[in-house]
């Protein structure tokens, strides 16, 4: 494995109170907005399918510390949380998720397709492993302009029993691409178990395989996520090569929807049960900063305040006009 | 001085990566002497292998690289040395290349190609041969042209690199050796741009892309003393604008389609359904609309049965004097 640590890598790592101040907000952000979207589902407010992000809310929210807007995040059928941490737009978000024009996809996507170029989110879209390929496109983009932009492809433990997968982590490897790719491991490809799927729990291996750094991190853990990914993003971006890292996470909700699957008959409630308790990205990062607390509970206001703001805004927005349908299949009519 | 359409199609590329900064090519077997004829001779020499990239076998993952890279800021095309290896890729032509724009509300564009060469006979069998086009054709988002001239084959490939949208850029190692006088290049807007009438005539509408288009200009040279066709080449596949047809057969009461795909659902069914639902008062057909497209089999191996399953000009002869003796 590459030594970050070595002494050309070596950096003050300490995470500051200031950035855990962001940090935390990032994840609140995530999580509320969340959890208000599974009680507007429950509700029928919310028809089109979302597939929540409760619980896995660290990684990007840590991430986002290190990215530019230059930069191209790509996501999956489940990437509300990755979309709130690289550009804080809740009101595109609920706007999106109930098909109206001021949605950050114009209405015309909805849950599963966010999009804000601006701020680097590059697009999120459901086909399986779809956007792997396309954040190693980015890449080489970034590599032909000659720029130090990188390009961080999410998805899930279920995207790499996709063919794709693997093809794009050899091009990335061969061709030498500045991809930091980040598997959340939720251990569940919708009902299915990982090891239902799969002869072991870590994917690392396939990293391995195609001979890209790698690593695999608690991906609940801010403390640790900060420390690496600050190293393994200045990697990417001086070295312009690929690089690997498993989160190992669990999402609270169910594979689609408000539920948590326990009345579908998916075994986990003793699993679920740990994972929202001691492994809370949020009760472990408060019992590490004290000083929060305060901080916290703060957020939470504002934090629905926000919420209850921009799903005024949502409901109150046009859905997209008709003519949309035809005019923006092509870029000329 | 006459080139031909391999020519057209390199010097297509030379055009472009010598002017356009933002234009790259990736594909398997682009270094190769045999993948892709001689239609790509000397470029990785030319303008260097970053920027003329071969790959590894990697048909959807390489796709996915250039709706990536089209995405941000460039202008890539993405070879495949056959259509069939391209049925690998589909999960990013058809779900991402196509939807992006349309699914992001129009904040996007994708400008790539995507080029799918159909290289048939030879006894290479059922896994090289296929003519897929009116798959492609099918899909809202994508653009599919298919040259059938060597200034086309040259144009169209810049036409559609310089086009905002993915464009599908069929060509047909069956007309590598056709020859023509070369003219001016020719930048198309893909959207304005439709098919081309390339003989005139009065007893019956002939309608053929790619070689098709060929075969019916033989069968046409063939017949010249006892019929008169009017032939057109489609040229662009989707989306499709037929308006010289539908004025064609009003005047020749004769419509026969050409098409080196299969029948079912195909791009021949798609002319005739739309020649006649435009033309509302059918009385003015002197006979049915017909069309000779591949036999509903996959492709045989042995130069024998090839022979009998690819339409030939004495198919299209036979047809069309049945057709006008009517």
């Amino acid at each position: 494995m590459f030594d970050f640590f070595s002494k050309e890598y070596l950096l003050e790592t300490e995470m500051r109170g200031d950035i855990a101040v962001r940090i935390l907000r990032r994840i609140i952000t995530i999580r509320e907005t969340e959890e208000f979207i599974a009680r507007k589902i429950e509700s029928g407010d919310i028809r089109c399918p979302c597939h929540l992000a409760v619980g896995q809310e660290a990684t990007p929210s840590v991430l986002a510390e290190f990215l530019n807007p230059e930069d191209r995040v790509y996501g999956t059928h489940r990437s509300h949380h990755q979309y709130l941490a690289v550009t804080d737009d809740v009101e595109g978000l609920l706007a999106e998720v109930l098909g109206k024009k001021n949605g950050c996809a114009k209405g015309m996507g909805g849950s599963q397709h966010l999009i804000n170029i601006e701020k680097g989110f590059g697009g999120s879209v459901p086909i399986v492993g779809g956007t792997i390929p396309i954040a190693c496109g980015a890449a080489l983009a970034m590599k032909l302009k000659d720029n130090r932009s990188i390009a961080i492809p999410f998805f899930g433990d279920g995207a790499t029993e996709e063919g794709v997968f693997h093809e794009s982590l050899n091009l990335a490897s061969v061709m030498k691409l500045p991809v930091c790719f980040i598997a959340e491991n939720n251990l569940f490809a919708s009902h299915l178990h990982i090891l239902e799927r799969q002869p072991e729990t870590s994917l690392c291996r396939f990293a391995k395989a195609h001979l890209i750094e790698n690593i695999q991190l608690d991906g609940n853990d801010v403390i640790s996520l900060y420390d690496h990914l600050k190293q393994i993003i200045r990697y990417v971006r001086d070295e312009r090569l690929p690089y690997f890292v498993e989160v190992m996470t669990y999402r609270w909700k169910g594979h689609v929807g408000y539920r948590e699957d326990l009345d579908v008959g998916v075994k986990r409630k003793e699993d679920l049960s740990i994972w929202k308790t001691e492994k809370d990205p949020i009760g472990r990062l408060l019992s590490k900063y004290e000083s929060l607390k305060d901080t916290y509970e703060n957020f939470i206001r504002e934090v629905h305040k926000r919420i209850e703001k921009a799903w005024e805004f949502a409901k109150q927005s046009d859905y997209a006009d008709k003519d949309f349908l035809l005019s923006c299949v092509y870029c000329e009519d | 001085m006459k080139i031909t359409y391999a020519e057209g199609i390199r010097l297509g590329f030379e055009y472009l990566l010598e002017n356009y900064k933002d234009v790259f090519v990736i594909g398997q077997g682009v270094w190769s002497p045999w993948y892709v004829g001689s239609s790509m001779e000397g470029l990785d020499k030319k303008f260097g292998r970053e920027r003329v990239i071969d790959t590894p076998v990697s048909e959807n993952a390489v796709t996915g690289l250039c709706v990536g890279a089209a995405l941000n800021g460039m202008r890539p095309i993405c070879v495949h040395p056959r259509m069939d290896f391209a049925v690998l890729c589909l999960d990013q032509l058809v779900n991402e290349a196509a939807k992006w724009r349309h699914m992001f509300g129009g904040q996007v564009k994708i400008p790539m190609v995507a080029r799918l060469i159909i290289n048939r006979g030879g006894e290479q069998g059922a896994q090289h041969s296929q003519a897929l086009q009116s798959w492609l054709a099918h899909i809202p988002g994508l653009r599919v042209v298919i040259p059938y001239t060597p200034n086309d084959a040259r144009d169209l490939l810049i036409s559609a690199t310089l086009c905002d949208d993915p464009v599908v850029y069929i060509d047909d190692r069956w007309l590598y050796e056709q020859q023509e006088e070369a003219k001016p290049i020719q930048i198309y807007s893909l959207s304005k741009e439709a098919l081309k009438c390339i003989h005139e005539g009065t007893d019956i509408t002939l309608v053929g892309s790619g070689y098709t288009s060929l075969l019916c200009k033989n069968a046409c040279e063939k017949l010249k003393d006892v019929i008169s066709c009017d032939v057109f080449d489609l040229r662009i596949l989707n989306p499709m604008n037929l308006q010289p047809v539908f004025e064609s057969v009003k005047k020749t009461g004769r419509l026969l389609v050409v098409d080196g795909g299969w029948s079912s659902c195909g791009v021949a069914s798609e002319v005739i359904a739309r020649v006649v639902e435009h033309l509302r008062d059918v009385t003015v057909l002197k006979c049915a609309p017909r069309h000779i497209t591949l036999k509903n089999a996959p492709a045989p191996t042995s130069r024998y049965l090839e022979q009998i399953y690819y339409p030939n000009v004495e198919d299209a002869c036979k047809t069309i004097l049945d057709m006008v003796k009517m």
